[in-house]
């Protein structure tokens, strides 16, 4: 019995340390220390909030870039995958569907040149970020749309490619929020 | 696969077994009550934490007064915790005004919980306040503690010539937290919020996209549970998808940080057991196979998740790896990491969809949860371990004609039996469940993939609640009563069984006298006693599960190679 009030008191305590002080000490010094990242890194554009750097959003404009396939229609508050097997029909007819999109939109690359990452969704239906194949693939789209010269497109393109983590770990990598805030930003000038 | 890709991987392996080296030092002196350099801080903290909970720190306890607060803890917890998800709908802190969850499911989650397990039947964004993720965090901070200090009574035990005493388990409990897992979460998380997670009460931000459409994006205090998801390899995350989702893991800097955050408690202990029984050696064979098993399973899935599926290439010509639920910023070697030592440590948080890995690929993480040793959860992990070094120790003693022995101390057949009712209740839970849902209509409508990966959906639950994971084959559809409830037992049954068989060794091993080295004596500490180890470890995983993984994952990775899709 003694050791159950124990349980029972432990509880109580740990809960209030665990459960409130330690996550309000984290918001607290997260929050003074980096504010920008700990409210999800919103961006900004002409003093609108468009979304967040992290997070992918449906893009179908032709002037833009496009983020990689989302099995969640980009639904940033349920994400998740496909969760189709490699051996099921469905994920066949899934892929099919992006890279008939893909030859349609940016016509000109056969399919096996055409990186997997842009027709296969990904884990989270919200990959911020697209390969640097991806994004030259869209460029020509992308030109023909705006005016935008190919050669500034592909400056932005390197200019925010990402490399790898103290260059050892993951990919290059290019944030699609950040190429098309750079479109808008050039467009509205 | 490329060198630069098999570096990543190995660079963070090292990281991880590095790191392993010191923490265990410093976990070493934390439970034999050395003094550090914080224990003007420390100490006044803890004794007000003694007075709070009531407890006498100076008390000793044998086996059995240490096991009746961690089931009682257990119990008390995981009741609050239920309690908590059944009303979180009518209590404050709901920004995004989500629901309580009904009975069935709060069980499940709370026994997922409580085991370290974080099955999770439910989608974080929109299944859970505000206040019900606090009070998750709440359970992942507690949970490993209990399966840490359970670990560091049975080192105790090893350790001792003829006292039944393993410690108090209040003090250890007690320090687990404030001198462990708070300091370190803490510092980690500050950092993750540095490197992009947010952590904020505010609810979710709708905004007017580029295109105009509204998007409704969740976040919340994200930095503050991802540590201890991590470290405490219980693996429940904020969002639906995890740790793929790009606010819990935003650059591949901090899949490293988290990779390591999971990595590091098991091979603490590794190190710590060396520390308590005064053999470094043992250590270094554990570091070198266990190590060893990683490094191979990972390179198969880093192997079979480069080369991609044939099936797309035949039919739709896309050429490359399998990029299907995964993120373009971890990259395949990262990815295929992430799935090897989350599901070898037992912790089960995922950056990449594991329903849609190839059947290879599919393979390894299910192995390495059967197999238990792969380094295993904080704790729980090193007993499974030692479990089968008692059973190796037993069947070589048998085969030279010795009185088998280990560390010093005599196996007798009262530790034998416990031992093997440890290694046996797994494939039990495993097994029966997963052939009770195939063959009900219940259990089969629960499946997202047809044919042979529907299979393989069900044997990967099974195995992940048996073994205290977490993962899954997220197709799955595993939020109905039948695995709501048959779930929420074999957790519970995954981690208790097996947790008290250890513990009672434990108790039975500390009442031993310490027998001197003779030439009588079978060297059990070398290399060639490791790989009878492993062999034992492989055969027994083998026996076990084998039918089951050629049903699931190996004809399907047959039927793949041959081109035919399922029906």
């Amino acid at each position: 019995m003694v050791n159950l009030w124990r349980a029972i008191r432990f509880t109580v305590v740990f809960a209030i340390l665990l459960g409130a002080l330690y996550p309000l000490a984290v918001s607290g010094i997260g929050n003074l220390l980096f504010p920008y990242q700990a409210k999800g890194s919103m961006v900004q554009l002409n003093g609108q909030t468009v979304g967040s750097k992290l997070i992918a959003q449906q893009v179908t404009a032709p002037g833009l870039f496009h983020p990689r396939p989302s099995a969640v229609d980009y639904a940033a508050n349920g994400s998740g995958g496909s969760n189709l097997g490699p051996t099921n029909p469905a994920l066949v007819k899934e892929v099919q569907q992006n890279l008939q999109v893909v030859e349609k939109q940016d016509p000109g690359t056969p399919p096996s040149k055409i990186p997997p990452d842009m027709v296969e969704s990904s884990a989270s239906g919200l990959d911020p970020d697209i390969s640097v194949q991806d994004a030259l693939i869209q460029i020509p789209r992308i030109a023909k749309a705006t005016g935008l010269s190919q050669a500034y497109l592909k400056s932005i393109v390197n200019g925010n490619a990402q490399g790898p983590a103290l260059g050892i770990w993951g990919n290059t990598v290019v944030n699609v929020m950040q190429l098309n805030v750079a479109i808008e930003q050039r467009l509205r000038k | 696969m490329t060198f630069e890709g098999i570096m990543q991987i190995l660079s963070v392996i090292a990281i991880i077994f590095a790191i392993g080296i010191p923490l265990g030092g410093y976990m070493y002196r934390v439970y034999t009550g050395r003094r550090s350099w914080l224990e003007p801080v420390f100490v006044p903290t803890e004794r007000f934490f003694y007075r709070l909970v009531g407890v006498n720190p100076a008390a000793q306890m044998d086996w059995r007064a240490y096991l009746k607060p961690i089931l009682l803890v257990s119990f008390v917890v995981m009741m609050f915790a239920y309690a908590m998800w059944r009303l979180m709908g009518h209590l404050p802190l709901n920004p995004d005004g989500n629901k309580s969850m009904p009975p069935e499911l709060a069980f499940n989650t709370a026994a997922s919980f409580i085991t370290t397990t974080n099955w999770q039947n439910y989608g974080g964004e929109t299944g859970m306040t505000y206040l019900g993720q606090l009070a998750a965090i709440v359970v992942q901070f507690v949970a490993p503690a209990l399966g840490m200090v359970a670990a560091v009574a049975f080192l105790r035990g090893l350790a001792n010539d003829r006292s039944s005493n393993v410690g108090n388990f209040w003090v250890d409990f007690i320090k687990t937290f404030t001198r462990i897992l708070i300091p370190i979460c803490l510092v980690s998380a500050i950092v993750l919020v540095g490197l992009g997670v947010p952590d904020t009460f505010l609810g979710a931000a709708k905004v007017h996209t580029l295109q105009g459409a509204v998007q409704t994006i969740s976040r919340g205090p994200v930095a503050a549970q991802v540590p201890i998801m991590q470290l405490g390899n219980n693996g429940g995350g904020w969002f639906n998808a995890n740790l793929s989702h790009p606010l819990a893991d935003p650059t591949a800097l901090t899949d490293v940080i988290e990779l390591v955050l999971m990595g590091v408690g098991p091979t603490a202990f590794l190190v710590m057991f060396g520390h308590f029984i005064r053999s470094r050696k043992w250590t270094a064979i554990f570091y070198v196979f266990i190590g060893g098993m990683l490094v191979a399973g990972t390179m198969v899935i880093y192997a079979s998740e480069s080369a991609g599926n044939p099936i797309l290439h035949h039919v739709l010509g896309v050429t490359g790896p399998n990029m299907e639920g995964k993120e373009v910023r971890f990259g395949i070697p990262l990815s295929s990491l992430f799935v090897a030592v989350t599901a070898g440590t037992d912790t089960g948080a995922v950056n990449a969809m594991h329903d849609s890995l190839t059947p290879l690929g599919g393979l390894v993480p299910m192995a390495n949860m059967m197999l238990m040793v792969v380094l295993g959860g904080e704790g729980v992990g090193l007993l499974s371990i030692i479990m089968f070094l008692i059973i190796t120790v037993f069947l070589s003693g048998l085969m030279v004609g010795r009185t088998p022995e280990i560390f010093g101390k005599k196996i007798e057949s009262r530790e034998i039996k416990l031992a093997v009712l440890a290694m046996l209740s797994s494939p039990v839970t495993l097994l029966i469940p997963t052939a009770i849902a195939v063959m009900t209509k219940t259990g089969v409508s629960s499946m997202e993939n047809p044919g042979l990966h529907g299979f393989s959906e069900v044997l990967y639950a099974f195995t992940s609640m048996t073994f205290n994971n977490g993962s899954a084959f997220g197709g799955l559809g595993g939020n109905t009563p039948f695995f709501n409830l048959v779930g929420g037992v074999v957790m519970l049954l995954g981690r208790y069984i097996s947790m008290i068989a250890m513990l009672a060794i434990a108790g039975s091993l500390a009442m031993k006298p310490r027998i001197p080295v003779s030439a009588g004596t079978l060297k059990t500490d070398t290399f060639t006693f490791g790989w009878i180890w492993v062999a034992v470890v492989v055969i027994v995983g083998a026996l076990t599960f084998f039918p089951a993984l050629a049903i699931g994952p190996i004809a399907e990775q047959i039927q793949m190679v041959s081109g035919h899709l399922s029906q």
